[in-house]
């Protein structure tokens, strides 16, 4: 267990290295920031003496340990757009965003739970063929798209629920379900097939033979060994949320991460988009670590001692 | 006697759709799913040239005429017009050439790099694959929409900025199939035997591996069709990806969202053109995969 876990961390630390190579690369793509930097009139003098101040004058493996020296710090530099740094920009808005996700998983786990145990109980049946279109749609219809009909018929056409900004619960639902949506798919067919599999184990034949009730055996007994493999890509398809928020947060004018850096790519605010790239390559791999080592605290039998 | 009338009558009511079926010899054929991505597929290759009117033509007279089934509607504009008067039936046929442009491309370059690097770390192993292996991590750590932001940020917009993206975060997914696939080719006698035999490693790899993880690639090709088409749609509602004046389905969502309260139809027709691209390919894709390469479903 002790090995897995080194392992594991290894990796996770090869993979935040890796993008934050990745953003060094990029930011080097970008080409010169000195332009942006300095004012207009800046003489060759100026230029020189900013590139040496800034390190620009270094060979590029001495700068990538200069950046990654800022980067373990949270140093992004300074949002040209907003005078403030730019990680703590980002950090300012890291709550909302954290919200969505959660109300997201939320929208995600009360629609998936009953359709997979259903469609699983009653196979071929209009509940199970009703989770089989939920599937098919749920990976063909963008976010976006679904963010904009919501808006078309709970916002416009019916004025129920507002259609933009945050605020209380009411701001909440639509965004949560446009988010939602598309993992619902997923987790219903995980749900389903390990439910088909318990049903059918030894333990339910024998919960059913000692003359259990059907409900306990399903609630009690499969549901709760079905919620494996649905515990693990929770934690997958958390992490996806962080990134699918930045579509939603975008069609809902949502104030989190996702919004910012968009914004920031077109006013070509390099120090934030970077800040929320790291970050959410960061939440990313944390949270899919904890899922992985989860795992055997969930299920006792998978243990990875070897 | 009864039982041979009522299979006669049987195969007499035979519908045409069994009929084809029977044709092409496929068990389950999608043939709704398949009809419609031949439908998107002629739009995009000829659309230009059935076209009413032309996809950036502006005519201020008809500004958001409502579809022609409905009040106000006219049948030279089946589907409506926008804000500019412009046709939303002749920009979706457009905004079809566009996706699937650039979705070939970028399946056919991301499907290259990562038949190529699967392959060779597949076939060498050893630190090779390591250092591929490890790659393929990193770039699975990094969230692809994220990753897709810092690019924008840093390159022109525009197609050939799109297809790099979706190259950048589609490719790991055929290096790590392939991979996988040529790890077990590997131990196969008929390699062994070609390097007894003294055959260059290149001639192998065309000769012996490329032949046996085609199938594969097709499969995966076409599935990742309808994503690749939602992620270029995506990244174009965000303003990111195609530019004015080309015409895309993202784009137009984008500029639809202004004339949500007034209009309807501009963000409800090309939302079901992506829907139905998407869900026709994913469809179809479904079934080569189920009929040759049922082994894929398990990753």
């Amino acid at each position: 267990m002790r090995r897995y876990i080194f392992d594991r961390l290894w990796q996770g630390a090869v993979a935040i290295l890796g993008a934050v190579l990745i953003v060094f690369i990029a930011q080097r793509l970008a080409g010169d920031p000195l332009g942006l930097l300095l004012p207009m009139d800046a003489t060759e003098a100026d230029f020189a003496a900013m590139r040496i101040e800034l390190g620009l004058d270094q060979p590029l493996l001495v700068q990538f340990w200069r950046f990654l020296q800022s980067v373990a710090v949270g140093d992004f530099g300074y949002s040209y757009q907003w005078q403030v740094p730019a990680m703590e920009l980002i950090l300012d808005r890291l709550p909302a965003t954290l919200e969505l996700a959660v109300a997201g998983l939320v929208f995600a786990i009360t629609l998936a739970v009953p359709l997979g145990v259903l469609s699983a109980l009653y196979q071929g049946s209009a509940v199970d063929r009703v989770a089989k279109v939920f599937a098919m749609l749920g990976q063909a219809i963008p976010s976006f798209w679904i963010g904009l009909l919501l808006i078309l018929f709970f916002a416009v056409t019916l004025n129920w629920l507002p259609a933009y900004g945050r605020g209380g619960f009411s701001h909440l639902v639509l965004p949560a379900i446009a988010l939602g949506w598309y993992p619902v798919a997923a987790m219903t067919r995980t749900l389903r097939s390990a439910m088909l599999d318990i049903l059918q184990s030894d333990y339910v034949r024998m919960a059913r033979s000692v003359g259990l009730s059907e409900r306990a055996i399903v609630w009690k007994y499969a549901l709760r060994n079905a919620a494996v493999p649905l515990a693990t890509m929770i934690g997958v398809y958390f992490a996806n949320m962080l990134g699918g928020a930045f579509v939603v947060e975008v069609v809902f004018a949502w104030p989190g991460i996702g919004r910012t850096v968009v914004e920031a790519v077109f006013s070509r605010d390099f120090p934030v988009v970077q800040a929320g790239v790291i970050l959410s390559a960061l939440v990313f791999v944390v949270v899919n670590l904890l899922v992985d080592l989860s795992y055997g605290f969930i299920d006792p039998r998978i243990r990875h001692d070897r | 006697m009864t039982a041979k009338l009522a299979g006669e009558s049987r195969l007499e009511k035979r519908s045409p759709i069994g009929a084809i079926r029977e044709w092409l010899g496929f068990a389950n054929f999608p043939y709704i799913a398949a009809t419609i991505l031949l439908l998107v597929l002629f739009a995009a290759l000829f659309g230009s040239w059935i076209v009413p009117h032309a996809a950036t033509d502006i005519n201020l007279a008809m500004r958001l005429t409502p579809p022609a089934w409905m009040d106000g509607g006219s049948v030279a504009h089946i589907l409506g017009t926008d804000n500019l008067g412009r046709d939303i039936f002749s920009r979706i046929l457009a905004g079809a050439r566009v996706s699937v442009t650039i979705a070939a491309y970028a399946i056919l370059l991301s499907g290259a790099l990562g038949a190529l690097l699967g392959m060779v770390a597949g076939y060498f192993g050893g630190w090779i694959d390591a250092i591929i292996s490890r790659l393929i991590d990193i770039q699975m750590a990094v969230p692809s929409i994220p990753l897709a932001m810092l690019f924008a940020a840093v390159l022109a917009p525009g197609e050939a900025m799109v297809v790099f993206i979706i190259v950048l975060s589609y490719w790991t997914w055929y290096a790590r199939i392939v991979r996988g696939e040529v790890l077990s080719l590997r131990e196969r006698d008929f390699i062994a035997l070609a390097k007894v035999a003294g055959v260059s490693t290149w001639v192998i790899f065309i000769r012996h591996l490329w032949p046996n993880v085609l199938n594969t690639l097709l499969v995966l090709a076409t599935l990742q069709f309808g994503s690749v088409i939602v992620f270029e749609a995506g990244l174009s509602f965000l303003g990111l990806g195609i530019q004015p004046p080309n015409v895309s389905w993202g784009g137009m969502l984008s500029d639809g969202r202004n004339y949500i309260e007034v209009a309807w139809w501009l963000i409800t027709m090309p939302g079901l053109a992506i829907m139905m691209a998407c869900l026709a390919s994913n469809i179809v894709g479904d079934w080569l995969r189920d009929t040759f390469d049922p082994r894929l479903k398990q990753s």
